[in-house]
């Protein structure tokens, strides 16, 4: 155990020395940090709770995914079956399907063949899944079309991706800096900003869905009529921005607000009133000059988030493809519209479940503790192990500082968050690295005892404290693993400073503490063991 | 140099005699703990009930608690509780769970932000809605089980099957007795304390562990020493590497608890007691005589240390150690080995 070729030393030293070295990055500003080689740039990056900011677990609507989906079957039903001429009646959506009645039964093989084609098959990576979207079933005439589950998860994916590049988009144009924003589970999505004080601001700007569509006023009744008896199959009562104030308005959508390029807060030049101006694209323009055309002298309602923001009368079609927003917005809220509207529309809407906001104040205070803690604990453990051990125990000293020096490279490498937990996780981790010391020379004391002699005593020490370390480094290992995949953000801290420690520890007590102690024995040629 | 010495070269305490002692003694502190767990309860974090936590500093030094008081009544956000934090000037404020799903609790914060406007800054505002917190409590325990399950698993495939379950034993001791220290005191229960949890497994097992491993290692080499004699020198022999090592995490713990911040100042006291506290007692107490009741070593001797266990005492045992299924298996093993 105590012989180690000039090769294995110097490989042991190396590998210490490196991964020592990646640590070297955080001790320097970011400014001399970007001048290193790319390789060498990666640090450890400080947690919210430490550098201050806020952090929003927003959770994506996925009803509204369902409900949306359910919809654009409908939809399609309605467009394919009059297409093909085929007469039906009572379509409706129910539960999780649309039925449709196929009027005349020698229909029916028409209507399912054409209705057919809307169930697409769907492709996953290793090419077709043999599944479809739709799943068809017929009743003597009664079609049920409903949409399969891998369809409706793909979306809901879907959903929270498209999800993300929103937010990032809506997050950049509030100028916060280096916002990180990342999928968590299945429909969440955690936005991290660091140095954010407030989120009040970013709260409101990402809580709106802004689907924004531009659609008919159905003038067949008034809004008090549809609400008390029942809106047209085809329209809906929806809410103005005066509180009691109500519209019909027809559910199909003229042009939606992903047709547009491009939307800026303005002034309207008579009135002097903050507005929005937009710009459609091409075939945005293109729709909204056909339906400005056939409806001179009618309503439409500019829709957002299911309200009502205002409802001029077109007067003339509009051709240019260009138009204002107007709704007796503040200056502030004629801005953030044009942010959501140049961002887009989220698919579906968030709720935020969870907020975390430190201000940098608490945070300064938690690393001065951490590092105050860290102080005290390494000077305490230091002298005990000294004045039990002697001189084995500044070599144990050694190996633990060098731990730690490790611990950081190797977060530096991984390019880890270090939260508060963290900090805890490091200092516990001496404590492990101190025991595998303990156990060795304890061990070695014992043979000791057992009358070895000195040189027999510790090669013997060596060897069976060894097995007993990584039993017992396993153990604790696996718990901080489980703690790492069932954990979540604290927890996760902590677990992975944790796991770290325990495989640096692992290395130094079976490297570096025996390299030492070999180097030791080599050149004094002890007689007696002095511990 | 003369060195400290904390245990003294070969020190002969008959740890095994006190298991009379320990094990009803354990018994009744986990019945106890068990009891306060379900009569005084655990003072759950907003992590697991939901709701809302704001740290704020007060302008006025110290922080006028009465006048905050009447603030936070006049917003209708029915129950909360203040908290003076650290310094005189730091307040914590716990809002309970409102009525009306995740936008809820957003609007409450909302609420006291515009309430307590600028006479306050802020140190840190934490929101959980209802439908997160049911959530980290069931992955928590999920967590903690799995995580049992799998050391559990990891000492049956290095040991027998007898070790692991000891250490089970000794592990689910350790975690009752911390959570009843934890209803005692009423520290906030997090998530955080669910990672102090595991981390005394962690430990309690580690040290759990080396004594196991120094048993096997006397069972191969004494195979006539009776089972209490053998557990006896086991753990005497690996007593001082326990002492030093909790001592020197004791250190470290300390060095938390006394500089580390309010923030974990409940985690480190909960590891604190569990580590130090119980973790040592538990693996020389508890973790070590139950293997006699599981039937280690029993095969080598044919039972010949049956005598050594007074029947009186097998009733009296904190946790079911079936000793019953275990003594045919090994003798049947010892009649193999014959």
């Amino acid at each position: 155990m105590l012989f180690f070729t000039r090769w294995k030393a110097a490989a042991i030293l190396l590998t210490a020395l490196a991964v020592c070295l990646f640590a070297v990055p955080n001790f320097f500003s970011d400014k001399t940090v970007a001048r290193f080689p790319d390789w060498a740039q990666r640090h450890i990056v400080l947690g919210l709770d430490l550098q201050g900011g806020s952090s929003l677990l927003l959770q994506v609507d996925t009803r509204v995914v369902r409900q949306e989906r359910l919809q654009a079957v409908n939809d399609d039903v309605l467009r394919v079956l009059r297409q093909a001429r085929v007469p039906f009646t009572g379509r409706a959506i129910q539960g999780g399907s649309v039925v449709v009645h196929i009027t005349r039964p020698e229909d029916v093989k028409t209507a399912l063949d054409k209705l057919g084609e809307l169930s697409q098959p769907l492709t996953g990576i290793l090419g077709s899944t043999g599944q479809r979207s739709l799943d068809i079933s017929n009743q003597s005439g009664l079609i049920t079309l409903t949409p399969s589950d891998p369809a409706l998860n793909d979306r809901i994916r879907q959903a929270v991706d498209q999800s993300i590049e929103i937010i990032q988009r809506r997050v950049n144009e509030l100028g916060l800096v280096e916002p990180s924003i990342q999928r968590e589970g299945v429909d969440r999505i955690l936005v991290q900003v660091p140095g954010l004080q407030d989120p009040t601001r970013l709260k409101e700007i990402l809580g709106k869905t802004a689907k924004l569509d531009f659609r008919m006023v159905d003038l067949s009744m008034t809004p008090e009529q549809a609400v008390q008896t029942h809106p047209p199959a085809d329209s809906e009562v929806l809410d103005g921005q005066k509180p009691g104030e109500k519209y019909l308005i027809e559910k199909r959508v003229l042009v939606s607000g992903a047709d547009l390029v491009d939307a800026a807060p303005g002034f309207d030049q008579r009135t002097n009133e903050p507005i929005v101006n937009f710009r459609f694209n091409s075939a945005g323009a293109r729709k909204f000059a056909e339906a400005t055309q056939q409806n001179v002298g009618k309503p439409f309602a500019i829709v957002l988030d299911n309200q009502v923001v205002s409802a001029p009368v077109i007067r003339e079609p509009i051709l240019g493809g260009q138009g204002q927003i107007s709704g007796n917005f503040t200056v502030q809220q004629a801005n953030d519209l044009a942010i959501l509207l140049r961002a887009g529309a989220l698919p579906a809407p968030l709720t935020i479940v969870q907020e975390n906001t430190v201000g940098p104040g608490l945070g300064q205070d938690s690393i001065l503790a951490g590092e105050h803690a860290a102080y005290v604990g390494a000077g305490l453990v230091i002298f005990f192990m000294f004045v039990t051990y002697g001189l084995f125990g500044l070599f144990a000293n050694i190996a633990v500082a060098v731990n730690v020096a490790m611990i950081f490279g190797v977060l530096s490498m991984l390019s880890a968050t270090l939260t508060l937990p963290g900090i805890a996780g490091i200092v516990l981790t001496v404590g492990i690295a101190v025991d595998s010391n303990v156990l060795i020379y304890e061990r070695i004391r014992e043979e000791v005892r057992a009358g070895r002699t000195a040189i027999n005593a510790i090669d013997a020490g060596f060897t069976r404290a060894l097995a007993t370390i990584l039993d017992s480094n396993i153990t604790t290992f696996i718990a901080a693993a489980v703690l790492f995949y069932a954990g979540s953000g604290p927890v996760r801290g902590f677990a992975v400073t944790l796991g770290v420690g325990i495989l640096t520890s692992l290395f130094t007590a079976f490297t570096l503490t025996r390299l030492i102690v070999a180097y030791w024995v080599r050149i004094w040629r002890p007689r007696t063991v002095p511990i | 140099m003369r060195l400290l010495r904390i245990v003294p070269d070969n020190t002969r305490f008959d740890f095994m005699r006190f298991r009379r002692i320990s094990f009803p003694i354990s018994a009744m502190l986990s019945i106890a703990a068990i009891l306060l767990y379900f009569y005084h309860g655990l003072n759950f974090g907003i992590d697991f009930v939901g709701g809302t936590l704001v740290e704020v500093q007060t302008k006025a030094n110290p922080a006028d608690l009465a006048k905050l008081r009447s603030t936070i009544t006049g917003l209708n956000l029915g129950e909360f509780q203040l908290q003076q934090f650290g310094a005189p000037d730091d307040v914590l404020i716990r809002i309970s769970e409102q009525p009306g799903g995740d936008t809820a609790q957003e609007a409450a914060v909302q609420k006291v932000r515009n309430a307590l406007g600028d006479s306050v800054t802020y140190r840190r505002v934490e929101v959980v809605g209802p439908s997160v917190s049911t959530e980290l409590l069931s992955y928590g325990t999920i967590g903690l089980l799995s995580a049992i399950v799998a050391i559990l698993f990891y000492l049956w495939f290095r040991f027998e099957w007898q070790f692991a379950l000891g250490a089970m034993i000794a592990n689910v001791h350790d975690i009752v007795l911390t959570v009843g220290f934890m209803s005692l005191t009423h520290v906030d229960f997090d998530l955080t304390s669910i990672a102090a949890l595991l981390t005394i497994v962690g430990y309690s097992l580690n040290d759990t562990v080396v004594i196991y491993d120094r048993i096997r290692e006397m069972l191969r080499r004494y195979k006539r020493m009776s089972m209490p004699d053998l557990l006896n020198i086991s753990v005497n022999a690996t007593l001082s590497r326990s002492i030093v090592t909790h001592l020197t995490v004791a250190c470290s713990l300390l060095a938390l608890l006394l500089f580390g911040g309010q923030a974990i100042r409940s985690f480190t006291a909960t590891m604190m007691f569990g580590v130090v506290l119980v973790g040592t007692y538990t693996s020389v107490f508890i973790a070590s005589p139950i293997l006699i009741y599981l039937g280690v070593g029993a095969a080598r001797m044919g039972g010949a240390e049956e005598p050594d266990t007074p029947p009186e005492l097998e009733a009296g045992q904190p946790a079911p150690s079936k000793p019953a299924p275990s003594r045919p298996a090994s003798a049947r093993r010892a009649r193999a080995r014959r």
